[in-house]
């Protein structure tokens, strides 16, 4: 499982004695190379850093057997440390334990799959868990967005706030979270426009639509693809909305997908969900050792 | 103000800066190697330390800033704009039907995404908001079939510029990437020599996986030249710069916001300034904080 890593690290380990305690210089080796599979698989740079030295005290002085070989010793211990950064083993659940309605607040950049995951989450709330689940879009930004979830409601056959035109975000959720209420249902997914994280007036704005509707869940939805700056959205819409969760899309794809990690770092919330596709069933639960082993390039 | 000894340890603060705005590990340590080799061990300020660098990334900029100018000899000049989910295709597409509308050029729109839920309505809007006609087909029409019948149309109607709407698609889904192979099949029975320009959108905010989309976009669909979205944010794009490094497309045109207005000719001084922007400043020695230099433009 780990050859990959542990060939390039097992390299860096040639010539060196095959047992014995790992020495601060075959570790500082090796930790170069992981440094640099991390910043090529996108994790934000300080993540990095703050990663490779944990790891790095936990390498140095392991005792090394005759069975592995140090290169294969260092990364156990790294895939291990990258896993429990990522969550440890177990999927966190959504939080619904709240009076219902139970509000779940979408929140993101501009096209980060927010509108998606939202008939994602709904059809999976309403077949699986049996829920009675409200869609309501608060995106009175992008063209036709108010539409695009209503569309995506009539394909996950779950009903939608009706379009009120003229409304502000505010008072659509307002207007969510009193039909919610009125026609009992159980959940009101609030998706929102995608903003900028120094977008000071649509930062605000959310904040107001948290302070209205009180959340169970803040979602934040991130593109796999997502670069360096994971870390500077993930500290942004934290101290605006206080994030409960992440949501990764487009795992689909073939980006190493290192911004889970620096969400992780950031915000501190789980990664909850994973998007897998552009159809409403493709959402999955998030599993650390599989992320992990595609950031490390196994 | 504060001049300091660029040395090995400033030199490692700049990496980790260029590293930070996503110009990936290689390429980030090349520049700071050539960058090495001409001022190594002189005395400098933050404010020259900007300068130099950015002209050193313009350098390697200034060879892919090439504008996007439709041929007045075609009636009309087909561009086809493709890339992955959510980038900003559909956004950029409204803006260039302004751009190129108020330039006096007759500009049509073609709705090719016929699989997003309200992708079609989305691209409407904008053409009721920057004037322009959008051809679109019946929900679900094949993309290839509208798109030949949009070029006889716009051939007919003697428009200057065809502007083709596709789905957002991953680069690693083979039978996407041959539905957009096929558009461009389908339109050269009418037209040998459409589309003349297939533009891929790129969203800043991407990380390394830029480079795999745009190999893989180029090799299946020949890509003419890239356009960078999403830059008013806090993404800083170096991806760009590792891009011309590989593959020297050209980059036409950046996007700066959601409205119709906000599309610039991308430049490669502009570009490289943002990039290194005022949040270069190298720690003093003693690690505390310094005075900014005298005119200073943070
Ligand atoms: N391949 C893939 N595509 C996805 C996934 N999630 C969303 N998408 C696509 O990404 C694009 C953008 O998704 P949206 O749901 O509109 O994103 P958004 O965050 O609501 O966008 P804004 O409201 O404009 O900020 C669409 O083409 C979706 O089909 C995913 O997990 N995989
Ligand atoms: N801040 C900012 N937002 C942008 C920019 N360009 C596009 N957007 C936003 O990004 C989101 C996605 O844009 P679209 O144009 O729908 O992207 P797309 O590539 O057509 O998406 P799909 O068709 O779903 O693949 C929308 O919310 C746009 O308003 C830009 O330059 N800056
Ligand atoms: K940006
Ligand atoms: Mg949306
Ligand atoms: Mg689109």
């Amino acid at each position: 499982m780990f050859e990959a890593l542990s060939g390039k690290l097992s390299g860096v380990f040639d010539g060196l004695a095959k047992r014995g305690a790992l020495s601060e210089a075959d570790v500082a080796e090796a930790m170069r190379e992981v440094r640099l599979a991390m910043l090529d698989a996108d994790v934000a740079l300080s993540v990095v850093k703050d990663f490779v030295n944990k790891v790095r005290e936990r390498a140095v002085g392991h005792e090394v057997l005759d069975s592995i070989s140090p290169g294969q010793a260092v990364a156990k211990i790294v895939n291990d440390a990258l896993i429990d950064a990522l969550g440890g083993a177990g999927a966190v659940p959504l939080n619904l334990n709240a009076v219902p309605p139970v509000p779940i607040l979408m929140v993101g950049l501009q096209g980060s799959g927010k509108t998606t995951t939202s008939g994602k989450i709904a059809l999976r709330l309403a077949t699986r868990e049996r829920k009675k689940v409200l869609l309501a879009s608060l995106d009175t930004q992008r063209p036709a967005a108010q539409l695009q979830l209503q569309q995506l409601a009539e394909r996950a056959g779950v009903p939608s706030l009706p379009i009120v035109p003229g409304q502000t975000p505010v008072e659509i959720a307002r207007r969510a979270m009193d039909t919610g209420r009125r026609e009992g249902f159980d959940v009101v997914i609030l998706d929102t426009a995608g903003r900028l994280s120094i977008d000071e007036a649509l930062m605000n704005e959310v904040r107001e639509i948290r302070a209205e509707t009180s959340p169970a869940e803040t979602l934040l939805v991130v593109d796999a693809m997502t670069g360096q700056d994971a870390v500077n959205t993930a500290r942004a819409f934290n101290e605006a909305v206080g994030v409960t969760g992440v949501v990764m899309t487009r795992m689909d794809g073939d980006a190493r997908g290192g911004a889970a990690l620096s969400m992780r770092a950031v915000t501190g919330a789980p990664i909850k969900l994973t998007g897998s596709g552009e159809k409403l069933d493709a959402l999955e639960e998030f599993h650390p050792e599989r992320v992990a082993g595609r950031i490390l390039g196994l | 103000f504060t001049r300091r000894k660029l040395d090995d340890a400033a030199l490692e603060e700049l990496e980790d800066l260029l590293i930070a705005a996503d110009l990936g590990p290689n390429v980030a340590a090349r520049v700071i190697e050539s960058f090495r080799s001409s001022r190594f061990g002189t005395e400098v300020t933050d404010e020259e330390i900007r300068t130099a660098l950015a002209t050193e990334i313009a350098r390697v900029l200034e060879p892919v800033a090439v504008p996007f100018v439709p041929d007045p000899n075609l009636k009309p000049h087909v561009a086809l704009v493709v890339g992955v989910n959510g980038n900003g295709k559909t956004t950029t597409i409204g803006k260039m039907a302004r751009f190129y509308g108020e330039q006096g050029l007759k500009v049509m729109m073609v709705a090719g995404d016929t699989f997003r839920a309200a992708a079609v309505e989305q691209l409407q809007v904008w053409g009721q908001r920057v004037g322009a006609p959008v051809i679109a087909g019946p929900p679900n029409a094949d993309a290839a079939g509208l798109a030949f019948d949009a070029l006889k149309r716009a051939r007919a109607e003697g428009a200057d510029l065809l502007l083709i709407d596709t789905a957002g698609r991953l680069h690693n889904k083979g039978a996407l990437m041959e539905e957009l192979a096929k558009i461009i099949r389908v339109m050269r029975k009418f037209d040998e020599t459409a589309p003349h320009s297939v533009l891929l959108v790129l969203d800043a905010t991407t990380g390394q996986n830029a480079i795999e989309q745009v190999r893989v976009f180029k090799e299946l669909v020949n890509v003419t030249g890239l356009i960078v979205t999403k830059l008013d944010g806090s993404a800083r794009g170096g991806i760009v710069v590792a891009l011309a490094d590989t593959f020297g497309l050209p980059v036409h045109a950046v996007g700066v916001g959601e409205q119709a207005e906000d599309l610039r000719p991308f430049s490669a001084e502009a570009f490289a300034n943002g990039l290194v922007g005022p949040s270069i400043r190298l720690s003093s020695p003693e690690g505390g904080e310094k005075t900014e230099g005298e005119g200073d433009p943070a």
